[in-house]
């Protein structure tokens, strides 16, 4: 009985939380799921389960002052790769190329950076389809 | 109390299950022939099992590497190249789990064929070696003519390595870990992009290093 009327109480309060979400809070979650399944299809192979990346081939996806510091170039690396340059990730530098990924549209970039940008001990916040867009225009 | 009972039983039921896994032997896989052989005057049929044939290649420190540089060893053997987008960083991120494991074992070797020594040149496979934080002699980088390490892979390893300019990157392979007993014998494949085959793999190298070589030697 006791048990009843707690676990109806548990139900009662998870309803009542899930309703109170913010719309904020909504699209951040939709955009977080939907990236966190293509970056398992696109990313995970090279980046690892946990953004731990490989040795000093490929870079960890756990710097986050370089991910807060590049917020703006972050579109057009995952959109055009990364071909001759090297970039200093937990002070290592990494020279290798990385793929360009022309198939992503900009909606999908945002959901994927906004799982990375948000995962592995970061905490940026929703990055918008918006921002990817206007993002992308400036890359070179 | 009765389900207690039923967990128990489960519980028995699992490890009964694990006990008879423990005593499993590796299987020797490949084609096989049977052959009639004359022994002291008599009509003997033996199995001739399929194996490795020679090669030659040159490792990331541009030493000639053959079958006889393997002689006495258990190896693993794969196929990739350095510039593969796909399943290689994964293939390889398993595979250092298994280097760092075995790394102190002195009869146990990796062997790594590149399927594109036209950019894989020594230099680039010794800095692919140091990036990926591997030295010393048990995981080699192999490279060599392109002709011989297509035989090998797709006749002796028998796992597909081709070029198709539509695959990513420009090659068609698969991430396939073959294990070779000391005998030159495949005794195993195992899926090197999933971390529980490999960890499987592990289980095994042990066995086959636990195995006695009683079996007939060719």
């Amino acid at each position: 009985m006791k048990l009843k009327v707690i676990g109806g109480i548990v139900v009662l309060l998870s309803v009542l939380i899930a309703a109170c979400q913010s719309d904020a809070d909504q699209e951040f979650k939709r955009y977080y799921t939907g990236g966190a399944a293509i970056y398992k299809q696109k990313c995970q192979n090279c980046h690892g389960n946990n953004g731990e990346g490989l040795t000093s081939l490929i870079p960890p996806l756990t710097d986050t002052t370089f991910l807060k510091k590049n917020k703006n170039y972050l579109a057009c690396i995952v959109r055009n790769g990364i071909n001759e340059r090297v970039l200093t990730i937990n002070s290592k530098a990494y020279e290798g190329p990385m793929p360009a990924n022309t198939d992503l549209a900009p909606i999908q970039i945002a959901k994927v950076l906004t799982f990375v940008t948000n995962s592995f001990g970061n905490k940026q916040g929703v990055i918008t389809v918006d921002v990817v867009e206007k993002d992308l225009e400036g890359c070179q | 109390m009765k389900k207690l009972a039923g967990a128990f039983f489960l519980l028995l039921v699992f490890t009964a299950c694990k006990f008879k896994a423990n005593e499993s032997k590796l299987p020797i896989l490949g084609q096989r022939q049977a052959v009639t052989k004359t022994v002291n005057g008599k009509q003997v049929v033996d199995t001739v099992y399929q194996t490795i044939p020679d090669f030659k290649f040159v490792n990331q420190y541009g030493d000639t590497i053959t079958q006889k540089s393997l002689k006495g060893n258990i190896y693993v053997a794969d196929f990739f190249f350095t510039t593969c987008p796909s399943i290689c960083p994964i293939m390889h991120r398993n595979m250092l789990k298994v280097y760092n494991d075995f790394k102190n074992v002195p009869d146990f070797k990796i062997i790594s064929h590149t399927i594109d020594p036209k950019h894989d040149s020594v230099a680039v496979l010794k800095k692919y070696a140091d990036k990926l934080g591997i030295s010393g002699n048990n995981w080699w980088l192999l490279q060599g003519k392109k002709e011989d390490t297509y035989t090998l892979g797709q006749k002796h390893y028998l796992v597909a390595v081709m070029q198709d300019n539509g695959a990513p990157g420009g090659y068609v392979h698969q991430g396939w870990f073959v294990l070779v007993d000391k005998q030159r014998r495949i005794r195993g494949y195992y899926d090197g992009t999933k971390e529980e085959e490999v960890a499987k793999m592990m289980d095994d190298i042990k066995t086959l290093r636990g195995e006695v070589n009683t079996e007939i030697a060719q």
